[in-house]
């Protein structure tokens, strides 16, 4: 048995380069059940985060009583996430939504489905009613549905509504990893596979505290690196997290400047010759121009500007430029910062120039955080086109508007899409009327927050929630539905090395609770949308019919689905694109250099990366492409924000192992709930000691925006920096203020900027300057932060170990 | 010879270019991209008017009395409001694309005196200038819709 709270990543089972990694199979069962206590397992992966860790759910009585890991899948080889052991308890919890809700005044009363459906297709209607009535109508949708109902609603939205408002928190989250992965390469699809853990001999990790978002990734670089053989390690991250203590080189760098180390990493794998010039040349454009930029940061400047030291950035240099099979994973240390795709875009540089694509261990994972991230972007329903199309190729609209039998202009491809900190805007400005929010809570996730509810609360605007439960959101709606989760309902959705799982329903939904998809079906059948013809526009009535048609919708598309069907997942997961010459799907992408750029088939005709200045068809056209990736060069920029006299730290916010985005689910399992009870910020000993700071004193810290209350952890983040994790909000504090009563100085998101990316729009999370202020004493009592992760305290602080106990533990069996 | 005033007319309209993309900006703080964004393209103008500031010293002692109806007159401030900020965009688009086509003429200018090292300035700023008038206009394109048909 193991304590998966006190250890998160289990026992180890080493293994050496080539070798297939061992099977462990981790499983937790509820309330003593054991194995022979099972009625049921029913095929299903992680919801909790991207990796996409295959399960079986177990099943009793009609009830999930536990989880269990399946040894034969791609992914995780048995193995599962503390946060997926436990976190399927929250199904569970007695305040689940089960019946609809409106409002009536200042409450939200219990209702009807008819009732509730009906005031949303009563505003619709009358909105959409005259002209530019599409442009009333805002979606901000999620990482966490299925592929099924991603298609569902952007069909609804581009071909049924006609309105180009819709985003996910996609766009909080990954939104730079498509368009990095757009820009470099010519459509979105990340090239690498799990595998290339097992084939690497470096692996660098940017920005990207795998130990605590994907654990199971990190058992499996963990397992390499107990091994023999075992691949060198290089973190850039400014918090000292499992990932830096583990690393052999650890760059703990000023937020903000990953630009300038990267520019510098380049041009010393440049100057030094390690370079693959023959793949350069067959295969990428913009050498001249990337050498030209990068020339202006030798170490000395980088260092600077980085607040690293020289050697650390030489000896760094010299772990990726050494390195034969080079393993290169990126998450929101660089897409929730300043320069987000610019930087991202270098780190395929480095594996462009360095020839480091498309053969075993040399892979590269533009990474997603939500389970379903990757299903939003190919669906289209974030900012994107369904199949990874292209907004301003008018061959692709036709496509698509063939394929739902509509007139080409009732799909909004006249301007870009509007993503999602320009819908708030909008619905802020009054010209969104109706706000459709579904699996995410924007009340505590997005940007200064005082803001977001002043918009959610204004009257004018009619905002529907469909959720698990009443979250911070949810309570500022007009209507609420409630939603079926994972485990209640079949879809299919994709990790982030393109393997497809499929999820079944194992049990009922709770009272009146019904399938996302459900819901939006239910829309467009009372919307009657139709096509071309007169005949509806969505004929489907369940998940399989969605997904035989989405196959049609990828056809041809990099993430082509057609060999894939629901009984071929039942037996495991399959990586896109799978077709009749692949039908086990394909393990990496360009293996022959070949890349999508051709201007007929990429998804974007390309950005300016300062200012996000979109380029014409004809010029990305003139730069004859031919297959070639880009080498996209910028010069650095300092952040939008940095530290002042009056505001002198810099704010980061992040996660812990524990707690999945806003606690919705994870804050209602027992364990999870146990580890990481209450929000806490970290500061380093040099900046904690003049406030008078010390572990667990309650402090204050303040931005321009907003107020947020939290006792300090005295750890390892770097000297200048204060980090605050971003899960907690209102609807379980101690004070008990909800959304729009009360006090609101729990949310880390008091405090962000709203500033974005000019090319992915993504928010900037990482760069905020705050002050610190002591407002009381500790008594004695340690900061509520997690002893494990990136938050551990120095040896020996006498601090007590984070642990689950008898109620944590879980068997990991290996072979 | 009368480069002198071309320049000293680019030199001019890059400053007011940088003053308006500053008020603009300001004037639209609440859109955070246009804010940010016109911050960046201010100083980017303000350095164009630095690095051509030399070169018109250098001309100007050999230029005659300055033509009439040189300078245009293209911005008189800023609007509020979604069309407003629309419209604020188009000024600095025709500003903008005055100091494009004035960057042409003095990169002909200076082929013909055999100044080289102002015709890398040219050849650096024009694609700046160039980018900021996409930048402008992929901003107008996104605004319009909502702003023209949607908005009441």
């Amino acid at each position: 048995m193991v304590d998966r709270i006190a250890d998160p990543w289990g026992p180890r089972t080493p293994y050496g380069p080539g070798e297939r990694w061992p099977v462990r199979v981790d499983t937790f069962l509820a309330d003593g059940h054991t194995e022979a206590d099972v009625q049921r397992w029913v095929p299903s992966a992680s919801i909790l985060h991207s990796n996409g860790d295959a399960m079986d759910i177990a099943v009793a009585d009609d009830r999930i009583v536990g989880v269990r890991g399946r040894s034969g899948d791609r992914v995780n080889h048995g193995r599962v996430d503390p946060k997926d052991l436990y976190g399927w308890q929250a199904n569970h919890s007695p305040d689940r939504l089960r019946r609809p809700l409106v409002r009536e005044g200042d409450r939200l009363v219990e209702t009807d489905w008819d009732t509730a459906m009906g005031r949303i297709v009563a505003r619709s209607r009358e909105l959409l009613d005259g002209p530019g009535g599409w442009g009333h109508f805002g979606f901000y949708t999620s990482g966490q549905l299925f592929l099924e109902e991603y298609y569902t609603l952007s069909v609804i939205g581009k071909a049924g509504l006609g309105t180009p408002h819709m985003d996910g928190n996609t766009r909080l989250c990954t939104a730079t990893a498509a368009a990095a992965l757009k820009a470099s390469f010519g459509t979105d699809g990340q090239p690498g596979s799990y595998t290339d853990v097992d084939h690497c001999d470096a692996i660098a990790l940017w920005g990207h505290n795998v130990a605590e978002t994907q654990t199971v990734l990190w058992m499996r670089m963990l397992d390499r690196r107990r091994g023999p053989n075992p691949p060198a390690m290089l973190a850039v991250d400014p918090r000292a997290t499992p990932v830096a203590r583990e690393a052999d080189v650890h760059l703990a760098l000023r937020n903000g400047t990953n630009q300038a180390l990267l520019n510098g990493l380049l041009r010393e794998v440049i100057h030094r010759g390690w370079y693959d010039e023959a793949y350069v040349e067959a295969h990428t454009l913009g050498f001249e121009e990337l050498c030209q930029v990068v020339e202006d940061y030798p170490v000395a400047k980088v260092a600077e500007i980085c607040d690293l030291r020289a050697a650390d950035i030489e000896r760094a240099a010299e772990l990726l430029g050494r390195s034969e099979r080079l393993l290169s994973t990126v998450l929101q240390g660089f897409y929730q910062s300043n320069q987000a795709t610019a930087a991202s875009c270098q780190v395929n540089n480095l594996h462009l120039i360095r020839g480091m694509l498309g053969r075993p261990g040399a892979g590269l994972y533009q990474m997603n955080g939500q389970p379903t991230a990757q299903n939003n972007r190919e669906c289209g329903a974030d900012g994107d086109l369904p199949g990874l199309r292209n907004w301003a190729n008018e061959e692709h609209i036709a496509e698509l508007a063939r394929l739902w039998n509509v007139e080409v202009d009732r799909i909004p491809h006249w301007a870009p899409p509007t993503h999602a900190m320009q819908i708030f805007r909008y619905a802020e400005q009054g010209s969104i009327k109706l706000l459709w929010i579904s699996a995410t809570n924007p009340a505590v996730s997005l940007p200064d927050l005082a803001r977001i509810r002043r918009i959610l609360a204004n009257p004018e605007l009619f905002v529907v929630v469909q959720d698990l439960f009443l979250t911070e959101t949810a309570e500022l709606a007009d209507v609420v539905l409630p939603a079926a989760t994972w485990g209640e309902k079949t879809g299919t959705f994709t990790s982030v090395d393109r393997t497809v799982h499929i999820s079944d329903k194992a049990v009922e939904p709770p009272g009146e609770a019904r399938p996302d998809l459900d819901i939006f079906l239910d829309y467009a059948r009372r919307m009657d949308f139709r096509d071309s013809d007169g005949n509806p526009l969505i004929t489907w009535t369940g998940p399989e019919e969605v997904f035989e048609a989405w196959k049609e919708c990828s056809r041809g598309r990099p993430c082509d689905y057609t060999a894939i069907t629901y009984d071929k997942l039942r037996t495991g997961g399959i990586q896109w694109p799978c077709t009749d010459e692949h039908p086990d799907g394909t393990e990496r992408l360009y293996t022959d250099g070949v890349f999508n750029t051709d201007p007929d088939y990429c998804e974007s005709y390309g950005h300016d990366l300062a200012t996000g200045a979109e380029l014409l068809p004809e010029e990305y056209r003139a730069k004859q492409p031919g297959g070639r990736a880009f080498l996209h060069a910028a010069a650095y920029q300092p952040s939008p924000e940095v530290p002042s006299g009056e505001f002198p730290l810099l704010l980061t916010t992040g996660r812990t192992v524990y707690q999945f985005h806003t606690r919705t689910k994870t804050g209602r399992a027992a364990q999870l709930v146990h580890a990481a009870p209450e929000s806490w910020v970290e500061l380093n000993p040099a900046d904690a000691e003049p406030l008078g700071v010390g572990e667990g004193d309650l402090v204050r810290i303040e931005s321009p925006r907003g107020v947020v209350r939290a006792r300090a952890r005295i750890c390892g983040v770097r000297r200048g920096v204060v980090f605050l994790p971003f899960h907690y909000g209102y609807w379980d504090a101690a004070d008990g203020a909800a959304p729009g009563e009360g006090r609101h100085d729990r949310a880390a998101n008091e405090l962000t900027i709203t500033a974005w990316d000019p090319v992915s729009k993504q928010p900037i999370f990482k760069v905020a300057a705050v002050r610190v202020v002591k407002e009381a004493d500790s008594g004695g009592r340690p900061s509520p932060a997690p002893t494990v992760g990136g938050s551990a305290p120095p040896e020996g602080s006498g601090i007590p170990a984070t642990v689950g106990g008898p109620a944590a533990e879980a068997p990991s069996r290996g072979e | 010879m009368h480069l002198a005033h071309y320049l000293g007319l680019l030199h001019k309209a890059q400053e007011r270019l940088g003053d308006a993309f500053t008020e603009v900006g300001k004037a639209h703080a609440d859109e955070p991209d246009v804010f940010h964004t016109c911050e960046k393209l201010a100083t980017q103008c303000r350095g164009h008017a630095e690095k051509l500031a030399p070169f018109a010293r250098r001309y100007a002692e050999e230029a005659p009395a300055e033509p009439d109806r040189l300078h245009s007159e293209l911005f008189s401030g800023t609007r509020t409001g979604p069309i407003g900020l629309l419209r604020d965009l188009q000024d600095l688009y025709l500003m903008a694309a005055e100091c494009d086509i004035c960057w042409t003429v003095v990169g002909q200018a200076a082929y013909g005196a055999r100044d080289e090292d102002l015709l890398g300035v040219v050849k650096a700023c024009e694609q700046e200038t160039s980018i900021q008038l996409k930048w402008l206009r992929t901003r107008m394109k996104q605004a319009a819709p909502q702003a023209l048909v949607v908005a009441g």
